[in-house]
């Protein structure tokens, strides 16, 4: 039920490897922020300098009006879900659930009513009196989600909670953790939860905005919609989205983009947007906005095709270069397949262009 | 016809293959049997050869002097309790419960002492850093690889400088800040094994370090504190060295000191004395042995944490 701000925070190892590299981030109370990345990127790292299990270098981490940097982990108000749930092997799940609130010296009666309130919101009523190594994966990771929210923080700390359960159970808990995180902010106790994941699906679903983190660095924080429509740069345009966009590279030579024998005429709707041109320039464009054409428009040589039920990705070579398209299944049918040549025609609206040196998407209004 | 014929000479076949499967099957379950009769045989026969001396002392300890050397085979011919009562009253003013009772003075602070430091000193060294903390445990490794003969002579200086000579203390207080750098070694690599995850959960839960160690990693060491235990008790209760460098007064001698008063102040030994006390003074520890035995094994095999 607070703010987190995280101003220039910067992790550094004893060998000098710089793993954070000062970033800043806010996060409104009541808010589900993600963090994602690929693996090393530093979001773990980050969340354990929240939680103050890492110490961190230098810069600020703030939960509420309270600077927590000296703080030990019990006294900042978090709670920390791991991924590997981390219960405590010897206890019952009763006294899993109460360890927090009888180091605080909860009397034994108010703690006996909040266990059974968190096992009535969670289910877990008929596995109090059972070990952790009793349970199954799923009912582990529901005792951890407790142990979390018995102890009504401030701020929840999740580390890719659910990496380590199969898929159709990490479906039913992602939106069973959404649904209790809208639930607690209808009962009027809104909780701010830093979610760390490496999986884009769990950031696109889960989270009211998203961080996304490459080597230390934090690439962009926005909403999941904004992300995949308006990537700040290269990374985020390739991390976000399934089937991944498709990015080609070529100039900018007046109001055509060039890609070795091919040209795109640029429209006024892309040149309008963009604030500078980049001498190398790149094109970035969802499959889904690469439509099949018949006559005219780009020409790929179909390589393989994926038929997914409803639509097929289609992967073919676009100058010396990978790209996919998705077409509708009827559409593949009707495709003529003979020469192995396929017309494509990018939907100028939905592209991006990036500069190839910075990385940056200059077809964006600058950030204010 | 032929059709038929063919289709019959197949069921025949599969009637014969059927018969050759069974007789394969009875061949492999006799072959089973006999090599399993075979390997029980050899197992019985050499742990008959490893215990015979145990059971010899056990049967010898009833038999009476003369018939000891007499005879070979370990039942007593004349049963007596001659040697355990006459043993236990010994040649000396005291009893042999005086002897047990100072064995038990020495080892029951020893092995609380061991247990409580050595787990404090191995979650330190498994578990923080702190400057020096590479040499310290290297120290520690290094001491264990020291034979103890060269350290006998300045921790006997030592001690009688501190005035302990003559007394349990020498015994036990070394153990009990954690001088056994065995235990130490052994539960680190314990604790290394067990992921620190539970650890950082109950500090997020607002444990202390104390805390942690007391709710969250002892009990998770605990086969591995029951080893360290039972090892303390057993090698304590046979150590036979050290009370005799230390120790002076008969009235302070250990059950194995005491053992080895009886055979020198009698000219003529009383070999079944001797004999029931030895039986009596293996009894504790083949009994904590056998009642921890379940968690001995599972402390002593490595990494004893389940997934």
């Amino acid at each position: 039920m607070a703010r987190l701000q995280l101003s220039k925070l910067e992790k550094v190892y004893g060998g000098g490897f710089k793993a954070v590299h000062g970033i800043d981030l806010d996060v409104e109370e009541g808010e589900f922020m993600v963090l994602v990345g690929p693996s090393g990127c530093a979001k773990s790292t980050t969340l354990r300098m929240i939680a103050g299990l890492e110490e961190v270098t230098s810069g600020e981490i703030r939960i509420g009006d309270r600077i927590v940097n000296a703080l030990p982990p019990g006294k900042r108000r978090i709670a920390m879900v791991f991924q590997n749930y981390a219960l405590y092997p010897h206890m019952k799940v009763r006294s899993n659930l109460a360890f927090g609130l009888r180091l605080a010296h909860v009397p034994k009666a108010e703690r006996e009513a909040a266990v059974q309130e968190v096992a009535r919101i969670l289910e877990i009523e008929p596995l109090l009196d059972r070990l952790p190594k009793q349970l199954s994966g799923g009912q582990a990771q529901r005792v951890a989600l407790g142990r979390a929210l018995i102890k009504k923080p401030e701020v929840f700390l999740f580390d890719e909670p659910l990496s380590n359960l199969d898929a159709k159970l990490r479906a039913s808990m992602r939106v069973r953790i959404t649904d209790l995180h809208k639930r607690l902010k209808a009962e009027g106790r809104p909780s701010t939860v830093v979610y760390v994941t490496h999986d884009q699906t769990e950031a696109m679903t889960m989270g009211d905005r998203i961080c996304v983190m490459k080597d230390g660095h934090i690439m962009q924080v926005a909403t999941p919609k904004e992300l995949y429509d308006r990537p700040a740069n290269l990374f985020v345009a390739g991390f976000i989205g399934s089937p991944e966009m498709n990015v080609i590279d070529g100039q900018i030579e007046g109001t055509d983009f060039r890609l070795g024998g091919q040209v795109i005429a640029l429209d006024e709707a892309v040149l309008n947007r963009m604030h500078s041109k980049p001498q190398e320039a790149a094109l970035g464009i969802r499959p889904q906005h690469m439509k099949l054409s018949a006559g005219n428009g780009l020409t790929a040589r179909l390589r393989s095709a994926e038929f997914m039920g409803h639509e097929v990705y289609l992967h073919a070579m676009l100058e010396g270069k990978e790209i996919t398209t998705v077409a509708g299944a009827a559409e593949y049918d009707a495709l003529d397949r003979s020469d192995e040549r396929i017309r494509l025609t990018p939907d100028l609206g939905h592209a991006h262009i990036f500069d190839r040196q910075s990385g940056r998407n200059v077809s964006l209004p600058l950030a204010g | 016809m032929t059709d038929i014929s063919h289709a019959s000479d197949v069921l025949s076949s599969g009637a014969d293959g059927l018969a050759e499967a069974r007789a394969a099957n009875a061949r492999q379950i006799r072959n089973a049997k006999i090599s399993a009769a075979v390997r029980y045989i050899i197992l019985f026969g050499v742990g008959l050869l490893m215990l015979y001396p145990l059971i010899w002392l056990v049967g010898a300890s009833f038999k009476t002097n003369a018939e000891i050397f007499a005879n070979p085979g370990f039942i007593p011919q004349e049963p007596t309790t001659e040697g355990y009562v006459k043993g236990w009253e010994t040649s000396t003013p005291y009893t042999f419960g005086r002897f047990f009772l100072n064995s038990f003075l020495i080892i029951i602070p020893k092995v609380i002492g061991t247990a409580i430091s050595c787990t404090m000193v191995a979650y330190g060294f498994a578990r923080f850093d702190f400057p020096l903390k590479k040499l310290l445990f290297g120290s520690v490794i290094a001491i264990l690889l020291l034979p103890n003969v060269v350290t006998r002579i300045p921790q006997y200086l030592l001690f009688r400088d501190l005035g302990w000579l003559d007394s349990f203390l020498p015994l036990w207080v070394p153990s009990a800040f954690a001088g056994d750098a065995f235990f130490v070694f052994m539960l680190v690599q314990f604790l290394r094994a067990i992921p620190g995850d539970m650890e950082e959960a109950a500090r997020v839960d607002g444990a202390n370090s104390w805390q942690t160690l007391v709710f969250i990693v002892v009990p998770m060491l605990a086969p591995a504190l029951i080893s360290v235990c039972l090892f303390q008790f057993m090698w304590t209760m046979n150590d036979f060295l050290g009370p005799l460098i230390y120790i002076s007064s008969v009235d302070k001698y250990p059950v194995s000191l005491a053992l080895k008063l009886s055979i020198d102040t009698t000219e003529a030994f009383e070999w079944n004395r001797i004999l029931a006390m030895s039986v009596l003074t293996i009894t504790p520890a083949l009994i904590v042995f056998f009642m921890a035995q379940k968690y001995f094994i599972e402390g002593l095999s490595a990494g004893g944490v389940k997934g």
